[in-house]
């Protein structure tokens, strides 16, 4: 699932590390997502959203929004 | 485990694993020794028998813990795709040597050895997540 993860941390200077701390989760686990090798559970893809003080949809691309490669 | 995660749940596992792993030393060599110099009889034979298999099952029961007690569902995604390799390896092996043992053609071997299987297969695992974790970055 394609995401934004790693401009919104960007824009915020922070670090992969800085933000797996604010999330409570490794490292790896930051940049598994942001790499899309993992899709977070619905708690977690909220945590993050809301971290960044926006809605899921805006940090996340809908699979069915995504277009093929 | 491979991803060795900083977590506290993590933490807690270690700890157990190096109790358990004290506890089977201990109970290894106490009850190879006993058997050795035929210090025992009767029914308690069969209780220190298995003895060194109980820090064993303990370490499963712990990284049973580890699972329900890691928040990181990330790391528990590893964890779980380790612990498939180790199963899959572990159960494989066992059935491949079972049927050459059937025909006998080849020794019988001790039934816990496919702990160790299943402990070399967590390593396979390791390796899995770290191809697919580099494949990916």
């Amino acid at each position: 699932m394609n995401n934004r993860l790693r401009v919104l941390r960007a824009e915020r200077n922070w670090s992969q590390g800085d933000l797996a701390e604010r999330l409570d989760v490794s490292r790896q686990s930051v940049n598994a997502i942001e790499t899309g090798r993992y899709d977070p559970s619905l708690p977690l893809a909220f945590k993050i959203a809301e971290l960044f003080d926006l809605a899921i949809e805006q940090v996340f691309t809908s699979p069915s929004k995504e277009t093929p490669q | 485990m491979s991803c060795h995660p900083r977590t506290r749940a993590f933490r807690r596992y270690n700890i157990r694993v190096i109790w358990l792993s004290l506890g089977y030393a201990a109970a290894i060599l106490f009850a190879t020794y006993a058997f050795r110099h035929h210090l025992l009889s009767g029914a308690i034979v069969y209780l220190i028998a298995v003895l060194p298999a109980l820090p064993i099952i303990g370490m499963f029961v712990a990284m049973g813990r580890y699972i329900t007690e890691e928040t990181d569902e990330y790391q528990r995604l590893l964890l779980t795709r380790q612990m498939l390799w180790a199963t899959g390896f572990a159960l494989s092996v066992a059935t491949v040597w079972g049927f050459l043992q059937a025909y006998d053609l080849i020794e019988r071997v001790d039934g816990y050895w496919v702990v160790v299987l299943w402990y070399f297969g967590l390593g396979l695992g390791s390796v899995a997540n770290a191809v697919i974790e580099r494949r990916a970055a």
